[in-house]
């Protein structure tokens, strides 16, 4: 028994008062003692009183109760999604500015993803209910669960982020002894990791749309096309976003290239999940998820405009780049929270789910016959 | 190698896990036509299972004040109240003093009423609106009055009702999501074909709780692990029956092998049928469906989301491949644009 618990009683003293201050008919109006029963399996007996005022029957429900669990990830998870994707993003920045002699991209790049990858990994052991046991996720390897397969895509960039990171401090060793041998040895090494991270930063940035599709949860599972690419875009961009805060107007071009690459695979993803899931579209639409798509959206162009307009001004480009980080932020969170919106409301799991049963029916005589 | 079913359809799931030498699969059958709701299943199976109390108090909405499965509440009674004739299509309560059951008002401050049953998301608010149409509708359901039916209000007030009653448990699916997305190898299948947790290495990821289309698994606060029916997995290997349905006082729980409790129910929902309860029907009993059947199975009187059950349940898995491939363009898409902007410019 839980220390916490209230004493016997108190949840149903609540429900009475609240009904008592909702008074005699309640927040919803209806009609003497249970409201009118009009319908069709011919309860309606009772006729009088007013109309109750509730939409139309569009679906049935156990008290109103979910039928799913909504997820118990705090808002560390939609922080990883964030991080996680901007770890990605700038690793490649950093693999394309040490292969195209661009410095200041690679250093800002390389810095970044170790700090990302970093608090990516703070978040994702936070969250777990049982923190001292995140290593039981390496005893397995499985392809079924996208959360497994992130965990070794993970295992294997980190270290290479972290070494590539690590590398730029090698004009600050001395010239000689053994520290000295590394200022020699580092930067070799530096190159060799930035590659590996950037081969693997792909496979992070997307494999999180699966991570959250893989799941019952209605919005989630139904988006999972548009999901990873969502991701993908997102992560570009952000990676963008490091590449024009740092990097000096000569170096910056390629950044400002990936912005708009980010913001149309981000913008065309966003857009079909707001649009293409019929009912399941409507919590990303809607409410903190809404209002956080489409700041994201708003963040991301204007994001991108001050990046192709602002190519002389540093400062513009700045905030060109802080206004894609953000971006980045606002879709990821807008995204986890659409999703937890539909698993929170019955709607959203009985109705597609009759919706599939009636179309089914309706094709079967058509295949029978 | 894996069974070509092994994300979706058909299959026996214990020797795909690989059991060479897997036990007759076993399973439930919950016949709700029979249940009284005396929740002897819930208390025994805390008793056996050592599941802590989730306290004892009300919830409002109807007799059910367990509200739903979570990680402290491996059995649910659910309690439906409905105005409208029981099984026999005659009125039962013809004459007798009868009456409304339900407000509207009631149930939809009744959605809000949620507690502390020391899991997460254990037991979350519902839907007012969704739950005063369950009252209000011709489905309605609700918090019984104070008083015996019908001595409020006068014969003319009074109507037929009846009462459906569920022990609701983990269906222990062919095609099990939480145990398919488990990151840490901690849900396992058995060499009975049921699905349980190894709370020594659940690390309390929560993953299982998002992808369990029935929402039955749950996170236990303070321990953070996520728990859930073993089907008594101890008292199986020992040839027992589970408690619940050794509990069971009307044999509304079933325990057995799985193929002789399809044949089972499907007689009962024979004789229903011509009893005169065309209502009857199975759920979850289909290799078909989209969970490729359940281990747990039921007979319902009524829709599944009448009892908070999902009503075409599909596991997330099936999609599985579909989704890592359009990861996996997502990926070259993302690879090739930053190959572009670098290569692709001036500046």
């Amino acid at each position: 028994m839980s220390p916490h618990r209230p004493p016997v009683g108190d949840r149903f003293r609540r429900f009475l008062g609240r009904l008592d201050a909702a008074g005699p008919t309640g927040d919803v109006p209806t009609g003497p003692g249970g409201g009118p029963r009009a319908g069709r399996r011919g309860g309606g007996r009772r006729g009088g009183g007013e109309q109750l005022n509730v939409p139309p029957a569009e679906f049935t429900s156990y008290y109103g109760r979910p039928v799913l669990k909504p997820p118990v990830w705090k808002w560390d998870i939609a922080a990883y999604l964030f991080t996680g994707g901007l770890a990605a993003g700038s690793s490649l920045l950093a693999a394309g500015g040490q292969l195209t002699g661009r410095p200041a991209l690679r250093r800002a790049g390389r810095v970044t993803a170790l700090a990302a990858v970093s608090a990516s990994a703070y978040f994702l052991v936070n969250d777990l209910g049982r923190p001292d046991r995140f290593h039981h996720m390496l005893r397995v390897a499985k392809l079924t669960s996208p959360m497994s397969v992130g965990t070794w895509i993970l295992t294997a960039f980190g270290p290479a982020a972290g070494v590539a990171a690590v590398a730029e401090a090698a004009p600050w060793l001395p010239e000689r002894g053994v520290l000295g041998l590394g200022r020699r040895l580092l930067p070799p090494v530096g190159q060799a990791a930035g590659l590996v991270a950037a081969a693997t930063a792909p496979a992070l940035a997307t494999y999180t749309g699966v991570l959250l599709a893989g799941t019952a949860v209605p919005s989630w599972h139904e988006a999972y096309p548009e999901l990873p690419i969502i991701f993908a875009g997102s992560a570009l961009a952000s990676g963008a976003g490091v590449g024009l805060l740092a990097a000096p107007g000569d170096q910056a071009g390629p950044a400002r290239r990936m912005a708009v690459a980010g913001a149309a695979l981000e913008l065309w993803g966003s857009h079909r999940v707001e649009n293409r899931l019929g009912l399941l579209s409507e919590p990303y639409r809607t409410g903190t998820p809404g209002r956080l798509l489409r700041a994201g959206r708003a963040l991301t162009a204007a994001g991108v405009a001050g990046a192709l307009v602002g190519r002389r001004s540093r400062v513009l480009s700045g905030l060109s780049g802080v206004a894609l980080l953000a971006a980045s932020v606002a879709t990821r969170f807008g995204i986890f929270h659409g999703g937890v919106a539909s698993a929170r409301d019955p709607k959203y799991t009985v109705v597609p789910q009759r919706e599939r049963i009636r179309r089914r029916e309706a094709e079967r005589p058509a295949v029978e016959g | 190698m894996p069974d070509a079913n092994s994300l979706y359809g058909p299959l026996d799931p214990a020797p795909d896990a690989g059991w060479t030498d897997a036990r007759a699969r076993m399973g439930f059958f919950t016949d709700t036509s029979v249940c009284i709701g005396c929740k002897a299943c819930e208390v025994a199976c805390k008793e056996w299972n050592d599941v802590p109390g989730s306290g004892l108090d009300l919830l409002g909405m109807s007799y059910d004040n367990t509200g739903a499965l979570t990680a402290n509440s491996w059995r649910h009674v659910a309690f439906v109240e409905q105005p409208r004739p029981a099984g026999h299509r005659t009125p039962p309560f013809a004459g007798l003093p009868t009456a409304a059951t339900v407000s509207a008002a009631s149930a939809a401050v009744a959605a809000g009423t949620a507690d502390d049953t020391g899991t997460d998301p254990g037991l979350p608010p519902g839907d007012p609106v969704a739950a005063a149409r369950m009252a209000a509708g011709p489905e309605f359901l609700g918090m019984p009055g104070a008083q015996p039916p019908g001595r409020a209000t006068g014969p003319a007030e009074r109507t037929d009702f009846r009462w459906l009653m569920m022990s609701d448990v983990c269906k222990h699916c062919t095609h099990a999501a939480c145990l398919d997305v488990c990151p840490t190898g901690s849900l396992f299948r058995t060499e009975f074909g049921t699905v349980v947790v190894q709370e020594d290495i659940c690390n309390g990821c929560g993953y299982c709780i998002s992808a369990c289309p029935y929402g039955v698994i749950d996170q236990r606060r303070g321990d953070g692990r996520a728990w859930k029916c073993t089907l008594c997995y101890d008292r199986l290997g020992a040839g027992q029956t589970p408690a619940c349905a050794q509990a069971c006082p009307t044999e509304s729980i079933q325990y057995g092998p799985l193929d002789e409790l399809r044949e089972r129910a499907a007689e009962r929902v024979a004789t229903l049928h011509e009893r005169g309860v065309p209502e009857a029907q199975l759920y979850g009993h289909d290799p078909a469906d989209g969970v490729g059947g359940d281990g747990a199975f039921f007979l319902l009187l009524d829709s599944p989301e009448v009892y908070g059950l999902p009503p075409d349940p599909v596991v997330t898995t099936r999609d599985l491949p579909a989704m890592w491939k359009r990861a996996g363009l997502a990926a070259l898409a993302m690879a090739a644009a930053a190959v572009a902007a670098f290569v692709g410019g001036s500046s």
